[in-house]
């Protein structure tokens, strides 16, 4: 392993994209930034701007409003840049998979490095995705 | 010439700065994650976060913006930051630069970072970049004149010295400026006008994350906010090294005085933190007010009182 991508699995930096989700994966995200699961001591810390961001992580359904904001956001990071799909409906779609106005999973949408799956993942199921997503490459 | 050039790039510019400013920054993340019960980050955190943006990291540049003056804001922040490094950490450590009137130098130096956010902002052309922007040029307005009497406050406790390593000396000699009445006045007043240089939390609306998305940096990537943070880092270091040379008799590299100075400079960054963690940020304009009535008020009794003497 180089120097650079030592230093790049160090301090990856976090934005969170939520898509038509139910708020209940994007409060298992934050529950990773909380005292009891910290984060931070892997060097991850949760961004303002997508300029910044090193880890894309996306949530929720992707239905036909949120699949050309999802495009746009992904063409503004900074590659590299690495795509996380959080829970049934960021992997496959869940229960929406069918609906009217789904828009396929996000690996239809833009590239997936990891996914973790549940409804929603805990937060030690999140912290593994993203280890083994460490381990990967 | 080659002194000068070990001066600023090496010994106490450039790189001395900048590795002490990493450090103090990670012991910054570590307080803030110890009062939050949390674990903190590894102490070589700011190394890596430095590198990974400098080395591997896409530089975008802003479509509409003004593209080379985006780019070279980032390098005079570094630049201001360095020259105020030296200038402030050559009386420091002892070493005298025989130029008279540095005070006045150190004042400005240390105002370019922040004006060259402000340029690099206006120029990338985004909205709440412009927002960021529009606060930290009203937080600038509102911190400089208190700094100033500050600084007012000083030279009157020094008997008209407006040369740092004579301060030092003066404050060696007698006992330190911070052990009198107008002294303890003037480190308060100074903290808060740290705080606000630096952009931590009470006065953190430039770049509020949670509001205008990181605000004056939300369109750097790459290696010009690598450059970001290396200033960053630097005045992280330079300026609670500021207020203990103006304050705190300065520190001495010999024997036991290290562990002194260590204890200083870690005291100082440890008030700043503890602010940041125990604050909520204030709008712009109850900043503007804190700092134009109370701080300037305050600095103004310091110095009624280090007239007479106290």
């Amino acid at each position: 392993m180089g120097f650079k991508t030592f230093c790049f699995k160090k301090s990856l930096w976090l934005f969170h994209f939520g898509g038509a989700s139910c708020n209940n994966c994007d409060i298992e995200i934050l529950a990773c930034l909380t005292p009891k699961y910290d984060v931070e001591r892997f060097g991850m810390v949760l961004v303002g701007s997508i300029r910044h961001a090193d880890v894309l992580l996306v949530n929720g359904s992707i239905n036909k409003k949120d699949k050309p904001r999802l495009l746009e956001i992904y063409e503004q990071a900074p590659k590299p840049v690495l795509v996380v799909a959080i829970g049934a409906c960021g992997c496959t779609g869940g229960i929406f998979a069918e609906g009217e106005t789904f828009a396929g999973p996000v690996d239809k949408i833009i590239p997936v490095d990891a996914y973790i799956p549940g409804c929603p993942p805990k937060p030690e199921a999140i912290l593994a995705g993203i280890v083994k997503l460490l381990g990967k490459n | 010439m080659e002194t000068y050039l070990f001066y600023f790039l090496i010994y106490p510019g450039f790189l001395f700065a900048a590795v002490i400013g990493a450090f103090l920054s990670w012991f910054d993340r570590k307080i803030t994650a110890r009062v939050q019960f949390r674990k903190g980050p590894p102490l070589l955190q700011p190394f890596y976060d430095f590198f990974k943006l400098l080395l591997v990291k896409e530089t975008i540049l802003p479509a509409r913006g003004a593209k080379g003056v985006f780019l070279a804001a980032p390098v005079f922040a570094v630049f201001g930051a360095t020259m105020a490094g030296v200038f402030i950490l050559l009386p420091l450590m002892n070493i005298t630069t025989g130029f008279h009137g540095d005070l006045i130098v150190i004042f400005y130096l240390l105002t370019i970072p922040s004006l060259t956010y402000v340029i690099g902002a206006l120029s990338s052309g985004n909205p709440l970049a412009a927002v960021g922007a529009s606060r930290e040029m009203k937080l600038i307005m509102s911190y400089e004149l208190t700094f100033l009497l500050v600084m007012a406050g000083i030279i009157i406790k020094s008997g008209q010295s407006i040369d740092l390593y004579q301060i030092i000396q003066i404050q060696r000699e007698g006992s330190p400026f911070i052990g009198s009445f107008s002294g303890v006045l003037l480190f308060i007043v100074a903290i808060f006008c740290l705080q606000a240089k630096l952009a931590l939390v009470p006065f953190d609306m430039p770049e509020a994350e949670t509001e205008i998305c990181d605000g004056i940096f939300i369109e750097y990537s790459g290696t010009p906010y690598a450059m970001i943070r290396l200033s960053k880092y630097m005045l992280f270091f330079i300026l609670p090294a500021f207020i203990i040379a103006i304050l705190m008799n300065g520190i001495k590299l010999e024997g036991i005085h290290i562990l002194w100075a260590i204890l200083k400079l870690l005291a100082v960054v440890l008030l700043l933190t503890l602010i940041r963690n125990t604050n909520p940020r204030v709008k712009i304009k109850q900043a503007i007010r804190f700092f134009f009535t109370w701080m300037n008020l305050l600095a103004i009794i310091a110095i009624v009182l280090a007239i007479f003497g106290l």
